[in-house]
């Protein structure tokens, strides 16, 4: 199931439908399930071991709002900083822009294949349909990653790609695909793909990745990863894209002694991910490796209208760690495809909206029981709840006609409790209509509007009085 | 302390007063008088919750009103606890005097297993109940409240009482007030978890300090026919031999 790759741009975003066919999958629930119930486990465990979790966390989230508060400072800084390290800096205003910017570089080099490593950047500007509409062969080389593009899917998590697939889904994926003999074993399958990607490395021209961190002082961008290939995207072909949002800067080297500690803790429950690269400029004279060119894309997208609007501002701060979908109820079911872009889960619901995502975006605000369990484990502390309901606020006072007859009902709710009278007279006509539905001891069905509560549960039948018609007698 | 006021909460009102009575027992018996203002209404969570907040605020400044002399307000509820206490200040973020009144309520606005525990110190309220009874967490009151040990440890004080804790007890049922209709099957998948976990405790009891989504998981159990009742923490507590 899910979606072919990478049409969220244009493309209309249906979360209900999405979250529909996820819970009508029975091993893409089962398989989710247990992924991130793992990470939330292994979470949970390292973190009782480390008093001083909370500290980490204030620390993280001061980094990143100070980021912010000048950012356009330290984006300054940092495109000093890269040039002066031989790299080159290129500013998106927009997806279009990025793409053209990067096609251009392509084109500039005579590329005819790319590696990429794990990049949700690239998935939110669309770039491999883009790349591969010149005929240039793009390659991704994060496991995840890579079984998605064979299965000719969507990223289901922008941390783990493909935790929606069991290994007996993988055998016959690369079976098919990479006509590999049918192994469930993953060390087996995890083979094969690197015999299979080593060939790629090999031959690709140029590299694309994504930036966990970008540091101001030094031009340094930092890659977090754990299985290795992103040091041979950036150091084997000749050319290196590093593609970020702008937001993902950080001020100085000695702030990433705190996010080397936090990101990987909350994405895995890892006490530090396996391969941590700080890259500056390309290959240096008398350095044995790295490519001869170093891009920067530095992307805004939409980021500097949420810079620009303090009530949700602090949704910029985000890491991408993936905590918040690991312990997300809703997304453990609806699954990250149902989002209609690669940021799904709680920041999803809040980011896709904020970016300008797609038609339908303005739902996924209300993809959320309000549960507060994000806001629990953001290692930034971004209060995800609260940006939710302000972006529920947002789509009602953005929508005329559409929910006219939710809105109707607000005002009559709203009327009714804002005053003694109305407010009794209100509960006994409920009560009264609610005793026509009564079936022995309940409501078993009850009519539209609300004929979706008895789908899945009864409803109460309704006392002979409410409270307050009674003595209050106890 | 002698005179609280109860916030009833618009569920118990009109649909659940058997919670209210309770409550009332419960607090009585800790030796305080109650007060019900008649002229409360609703803290107005479903509309603010469902982005209508010009509605919300409406209902806010009436509930000021009505519970603004009072000198603790108890409600059985941690969710519209949360609603006064957290939201309310955000709804009047540009009306500086609305803002100072609804701090000024919020303090005086308590849950009712946080105010017997936190503000009386009392954690044996002198209840008895016959029977298995397992617990699970109301995600306001749990995270927003930091409910965390205190509705427990009345629960495991009451005599003759069983108690049976719940696999995922912290994890939300699904109900989400407006969020039950409008995603309607991601609500039911997370309260056929809820459920699924209640059944494998063996109780014949769930309770919880809030009643929406005790209505939504009893609901639930009816529906798969799962003989377990839901039952307010007040009930349990107004419980005598």
């Amino acid at each position: 199931m899910g979606p072919e790759r990478a049409h969220h741009e244009a493309g209309q975003i249906d979360f209900l439908d999405g979250a529909r066919r996820a819970l009508a999958d029975p091993a893409f629930q089962a398989n989710l399930q247990r992924a991130v119930h793992t990470f939330r486990q292994n979470r949970t465990r390292v973190l009782a071991t480390l008093p001083e979790w909370e500290t980490w966390r204030e620390q993280a989230r001061a980094i990143k709002a100070h980021t912010l508060a000048h950012l356009d400072h330290y984006l300054e800084v940092l495109d000093r900083s890269v040039r002066g390290a031989g790299g080159q800096v290129h500013w998106a205003a927009d997806a279009e822009e990025a793409r053209r910017i990067i096609l251009d570089l392509a084109g500039r080099h005579g590329v005819r294949r790319i590696v990429k490593s794990k990049s949700s950047t690239t998935s939110e500007i669309a770039l491999n349909p883009a790349l591969e509409e010149e005929g240039i062969e793009v390659t991704e080389t994060d496991l995840g990653e890579f079984i998605m593009q064979l299965a000719d899917e969507e990223p289901v998590h922008f941390v783990a790609p493909a935790i929606h697939k069991s290994p007996e889904q993988v055998a016959t994926l690369f079976a098919d695909r990479l006509a590999t003999p049918r192994t469930t074993d993953p060390e087996a399958l995890t083979q094969a793909a690197r015999l299979h990607l080593r060939e790629t490395f090999l031959r690709a021209e140029m590299g694309i990745s994504g930036v966990n961190f970008a540091v101001a002082e030094s031009g340094t961008i930092v890659l977090f990863e754990n299985e290795g290939n992103a040091r041979m995207v950036t150091t084997l072909p000749r050319v290196h894209v590093a593609v970020m949002g702008m937001e993902k800067v950080v001020p100085r080297l000695a702030d990433l002694a705190i996010m080397l500690r936090v990101l990987p803790l909350s994405a895995t429950g890892s006490r530090m991910a396996e391969y941590v690269s700080l890259i500056t400029g390309p290959r240096r004279s008398g350095e044995a490796d790295g490519p001869d060119e170093f891009h920067l894309v530095i992307l805004d997208n939409g980021r500097s209208r949420i810079l620009g609007d303090p009530e949700v501002r602090e949704a910029l701060q985000c890491i991408r760690c993936g905590a918040c979908l690991n312990v997300c109820p809703v997304y453990e079911r609806a699954g990250g495809h149902a989002y209609g872009s690669i940021y799904s889960g709680p920041i999803g619901a809040v980011l896709t909206p904020l970016l300008g995502g797609a038609s339908g975006a303005g739902e996924l605000p209300f993809a959320s029981t309000l549960c507060g369990a994000c806001a629990e484990v953001c290692p930034v502390k971004i209060d995800i709840p609260r940006l939710l309901l302000v972006m529920r606020r947002r789509a009602v006072e953005g929508s005329r006609a559409a929910a006219w007859m939710e809105r109707v009902g607000m005002r009559i709710y709203a009327l009714a409790a804002t005053s003694e009278r109305r407010w009794a007279w209100g509960g006994r006509a409920l009560r009264a209509a609610l005793r026509l539905f009564v079936r022995g001891a309940t409501v078993p069905r009850l009519p539209f509007p609300f004929a979706a509560w008895t789908r899945y549960r009864t409803f109460p039948a309704p006392p002979p009085e409410a409270f307050r018609d009674t003595d209050h007698g106890a | 302390m002698t005179r609280v006021a109860l916030f009833t909460t618009c569920l118990v009102d009109h649909l659940f007063p058997q919670v209210a009575r309770s409550t009332i027992r419960v607090l009585r018996r800790a030796g305080l008088e109650v007060d019900v203002p008649r002229a409360q209404t609703c803290c107005g969570q479903l509309p603010f919750n469902d982005g209508f907040w010009e509605e919300a605020r409406r209902i806010a400044r009436y509930h000021l009103q009505v519970f603004a002399d009072s000198e603790a307000v108890v409600a059985p509820s941690g969710s519209c606890v949360t609603m006064v206490r957290h939201f309310y200040p955000t709804l009047f973020a540009d009306e500086p005097a609305l803002q100072t009144q609804a701090h000024e309520v919020a303090a005086r606005t308590y849950e009712l297993t946080e105010f017997l525990v936190r503000r009386l110190g009392v954690s044996d309220v002198g209840a008895t109940f016959r029977g298995r009874v397992t617990y699970l967490a109301s995600c306001h009151g749990f995270r927003e409240l930091h409910l965390r040990d205190e509705p427990l440890r009345l629960l495991q004080a009451v005599r003759a009482l069983e108690y049976v804790p719940l696999d995922g007890m912290d994890e939300c049922c699904g109900f989400g007030g407006a969020f039950s209709l409008k995603m309607a099957e991601i609500s039911g998948a997370m309260l056929a978890t809820k459920i699924d976990a209640i059944r494998r405790t063996g109780a014949e009891v769930v309770t919880g300090t809030d009643i929406s989504c005790l209505m939504h998981v009893q609901g639930g159990l009816e529906r798969q026919h799962v003989p377990v009742r839901a039952m307010h923490l007040a009930e349990i507590l107004a419980g005598e031999g």
